[in-house]
């Protein structure tokens, strides 16, 4: 286990690296001079060179893109940004708790209402539970997060005032985004729990179980749906590793200080090193995640357990 | 033998076109898709204004007779931008979906065919695409790029190849052992010529279904880059953009936030209604 | 000889499905006997609906979109069809057990096999988990698997060991029934004599009466002391396997056997039954087997034949082939 561990995060450099590539080629494509951006239209051209030779900008793109891997490999220094000349991963570590409590609570709403309404839309199969189940699990995921943001909002916040509008701070605010940003994960989980045990339902094992005399609720919680977690699982750790990267619209909508709005900020600032260092975190996490969801299969099915040795 | 399966495709394609009627949601789709073409094609017979007259003297009237949606901050009709907004998102998500479903097939069905190294890099590219998330990378493509409707597309487009890539590259894997595929290959067919001719056809059912679902993501992601301003500028009446504008206005003036995202759920719903369809018409074992 | 006890007579069985493609007629006025101790080869083509009698016997018919139109299951004196889901409950497992065909498939990839079986000997015994986890370690060995093996997941066991699992899981209560669906078809031809062998040792050691689904007159030949020849939803010969072997007299008996190849005699073509197998949902009216039948008549496109006794233990639903044989008896004696 160790070593299929050890072998993956290996494999992952690689992944990094190409992902360093690609940001840096796009920025190094996008147009605009990030030394104008950062000091302005008042700046004097001298003070824009200046800017241009400190930070490296005339350097051709290899030198450049080799000078920031060898930095963020052996230094573990990706960068200040421009424009706050804070190291970059301080702001991202600022920005993480916000974004990671998000994600966990949209997360555990989505198992909590997901599975559950998955299970039993696939039990009673075509009844009227089924079909309204899926009617709103397909209006969830149709429905822009951020205009569901915006209705809750108006509906919870501007006319009602039960919850503020903004922020992150308190219980309180964190039920509207958390709201937000599940209803779709809701409905992704929903529909891949029901999938998942109509085709486990249909099983010989589950025909053997009942052949036992076994009763239905057994045959369901003890053979069905063990098998029927594994798809389960990974659906759920990718909407959660999608969901570390940073729930860009429902952070932009709440005014949530997270990673999400972060990286808009940056891509609009043209900060280039808060930008390469912010995607670099989001790989990382969604790969760790990844791993994480490999690694729990383990503990689900025996059978893919047995080829982490 | 040609004609055989000829004929035998177009009895295929019938027998899922006979399966899709029968599932009431995948009608309802069809029929709020083909009104949101017509909408797009005759905007300037059905709306009653055009999407940019400002009327300053009518700004923020609440919905009426005369403004059906009623007018947002300039005096524009609602209404009208909508309509008008059905071309924009409509050619977004086709557009979108072409790119990345011709860039991917072709990539996933090299990297399936060929097997061996170029699989490897191409995967290992596309790995790496997969490991930031769509919306990010379309992000930063459409910040790379600069605003505008035709690179709001290619952002779009590209943030999405590697599902194609990886959904053909299964499909090809699954089928290039059968039987046929050798026997294609045993008469002397060139790799073009199988990869045309028997791999791609008998990997539509996956990527017809994709495709599907995919214009409905291209559109809300398209959508959600120009909520937060990174995709068409005003005053092209683009859905996501009317809501960013509507949503200063969200405590006095809600139905300026209400309808164009109205709109852009109405649409998904009917995407997301035909994609269920059709892959439970041309995969009827998951539905049994 | 028909005053011989009974465990199981099933009375003018019929089982339909409502599919999209139309009413599927898989068991159609079907009658069956088991006497007790005996074992009884069920045979017919796939399609034919001996699976789906195996399963009505245990009500395990998924419904929607199964469901039974009519008859009774007498099981040791009453009828199935008219018990509780909890009554029968208890006799799944515990008084009938059923092996089925794809032992890849019928056990739980993600248990281990000794709290599969275990999880059977606790439905039906009082014992605690402790005992029947100890009572799953002996049937295993019961069945020639080692103790030590017990804790093992079925994806590490070949497909003859997956069957012998089965094979326990089925046997842990002592049931009076075994019904045995294909239980050799999807095994490798070495390790089916292998099992079948097993399967009449423990057979006659726990002294269960057995119903052997098998479309192989071979086996029939080797285990079974009656037969049943199943042909579209409907039993249409019953005899005890001397008598069926020597004097068949349904003409889809006949040509059941004429395709079996025969090296004693020189022959350069199997005989096999013309035509298809009637689509369920559209059988032929009178006698399903007619349009394939050699002795078909005209009536037999109008009357649907009845199941009569041309002999004692002998039934056959073919008038036609019937009156030839009574009036061939009469004319040697």
């Amino acid at each position: 286990m160790l070593k299929y561990i050890f072998r993956r995060v290996l494999s992952l450099i690689p992944v990094l690296i190409g992902v360093t590539f690609i940001v840096f080629s796009l920025l190094y494509l996008t147009p605009g001079d990030p030394a104008r951006m950062v000091l302005g239209d008042q700046a004097t051209e001298e003070a824009v060179q200046q800017f241009r030779v400190k930070e490296g900008l005339d350097d051709p793109f290899i030198v450049q893109f080799v000078r920031y891997v060898g930095k963020a490999a052996f230094k573990g220094d990706i960068g200040r940004s421009y424009v706050t000349k804070r190291p970059v991963s301080d702001e991202i570590l600022s920005a993480f708790p916000s974004t990671i409590k998000l994600a966990a609570f949209s997360v555990i709403i989505a198992i909590c209402l997901g599975i559950p309404f998955g299970i039993i839309s696939a039990i009673k199969q075509y009844s009227l539970f089924d079909s309204i189940t899926m009617f709103f699990a397909l209006v969830g995921l149709s429905m822009p997060v951020f205009w569901l943001g915006l209705l809750l909002i108006l509906l919870f916040s501007v006319r009602l005032g039960w919850f503020p509008s903004s922020g992150f701070d308190t219980f309180s605010a964190m039920v509207l985004p958390s709201v937000a940003l599940s209803a779709q994960v809701i409905a992704i989980v929903t529909r891949m729990t029901r999938s998942s045990m109509l085709e486990v339902i249909r099983s010989d094992y589950i025909r053997t179980a009942r052949a036992k005399g076994q009763t239905e609720g057994k045959v369901i919680w003890r053979h069905a749906l063990g098998n029927a977690l594994i798809p389960i699982v990974t659906i759920v750790g990718l909407q959660f590793g999608h969901l570390l990267g940073g729930a860009i619209l429902t952070e932009s909508i709440f005014s949530i200080p997270g990673v999400g709005r972060l990286m808009v900020e940056a891509i609009k600032m043209r900060d280039y090193p808060l930008v390469q260092g912010g995607v670099l975190y989001v790989a990382v996490a969604f790969s760790i995640v990844n791993l994480l969801v490999d690694l729990l299969y383990a503990f689900v099915d025996p059978r893919i357990k047995a080829q982490y040795r | 033998m040609s004609t055989q399966t000829v004929q035998k495709r177009r009895s295929g394609i019938m027998e899922v076109w006979h399966r899709l009627k029968k599932s009431p949601m995948a009608v309802v789709g069809l029929i709020l898709i083909a009104v949101l073409f017509i909408m797009a094609i005759f905007a300037n017979v059905i709306a009653p204004f055009t999407y940019s007259k400002q009327n300053l003297m009518h700004a923020f009237e609440s919905p009426s007779s005369a403004y059906i949606f009623g007018t947002d901050e300039f005096g524009r009709d609602i209404f009208s931008r909508i309509v008008y907004g059905a071309r924009i998102s409509l050619q977004v998500g086709f557009i979108a979906v072409g790119i990345s479903m011709f860039i991917g097939g072709f990539l996933g069905a090299v990297a399936g065919y060929y097997g061996g190294k170029i699989d490897n890099t191409l995967m290992r590219v596309m790995d790496i695409l997969l490991s930031i998330p769509s919306i990010l990378l379309a992000i930063a493509i459409a910040a790379s790029l600069g605003p505008g409707l035709f690179n709001l597309m290619i952002a779009v487009g590209i943030s999405a190849i590697p599902n194609y890539a990886r959904i053909v590259r299964g499909s090809v894997l699954s089928i290039r052992g059968q039987e046929f595929v050798e026997a294609a290959k045993a008469v002397g067919s060139s790799d073009l010529r199988i990869i045309f001719k028997h791999i791609i056809p008998n990997c539509l059912a996956p990527i017809i279904v994709q495709a599907t679902l995919g214009v409905a993501t291209a559109i809300l992601t398209a959508a959600g880059l120009s909520f937060i301003g990174l995709g068409i500028q005003p005053p092209i009446p683009e859905w996501g953009a009317m809501l960013s504008g509507g949503r200063s206005y969200i405590r006095d003036y809600p139905y300026m936030t209400l309808f164009p995202g109205l709109a852009i759920m109405i649409t998904i719903l009917a995407l997301n209604f035909v994609g269920d369809g059709l892959r439970d018409a041309l995969d009827p074992k998951l539905k049994r | 000889m028909n005053e011989r006890e009974l465990l199981l007579d099933i009375q003018d069985l019929t089982i339909h499905y409502e599919t999209e493609a139309g009413r599927v007629r898989a068991v159609e006025h079907l009658y069956l006997e088991l006497g007790y101790g005996e074992t009884l080869g069920f045979v017919g083509e796939t399609g034919a609906g001996k699976t789906t009698t195996a399963l009505g016997i245990m009500r395990l018919i998924p419904s929607p979109p199964g469901a039974y139109k009519g008859g009774k299951i007498i099981f040791r004196g009453e009828d199935l069809l008219a018990k509780s889901e909890a009554e029968m409950r208890s006799i799944r497992g515990g008084r009938i057990a059923m092996i089925f065909q794809d032992p890849m498939t019928s056990l739980n990839p993600v248990m281990t096999v000794d709290r599969q079986i275990a999880e059977m000997i606790s439905l039906h015994r009082d014992v605690n988990e402790t005992e029947a986890l100890e009572q799953a370690v002996r049937m295993l060995e019961v069945v020639g698997i080692r103790p030590e093996r017990a804790k093992d997941y079925p994806h590490q066991f070949s497909g003859g060991m997956k069957q012998r699992v089965v094979i326990a899981i089925a046997l842990a209560c002592d049931p009076a029934l075994l019904i045995a669906d294909e239980p050799t078809t999807a095994l490798d031809v070495t390790i089916q004599a292998q099992v079948l062998e097993l399967m009449k040792d423990l057979k006659r050691q726990y002294n269960t009466s057995m119903i052997m689904i098998t479309h192989d007159l071979g086996i029939v030949a080797e285990i079974c002391d009656r037969v049943a020849i199943m042909y579209a939803g409907r039993v249409v010969e019953y005899a005890d396997t001397k008598t069926l072997f020597e004097r068949h007299v349904h003409p889809y008996t006949e040509g059941l056997f004429n395709s079996i190849p025969d090296l004693e005699e020189d022959r350069d073509e199997l005989k096999t039954i013309m035509g298809l197998m009637p689509d369920p949902t559209n059988l032929p009216t009178g006698c399903s087997f007619h349009p394939r039948c050699p002795y078909a008549v005209e009536s037999c496109s109008r009357e649907t034949p009845a199941f009569v006794e041309i002999e004692p233990g002998h039934r056959v639903a073919c008038p036609v082939r019937a009156a030839a044989e009574k009036n061939g008896k009469e004319r040697a004696s």
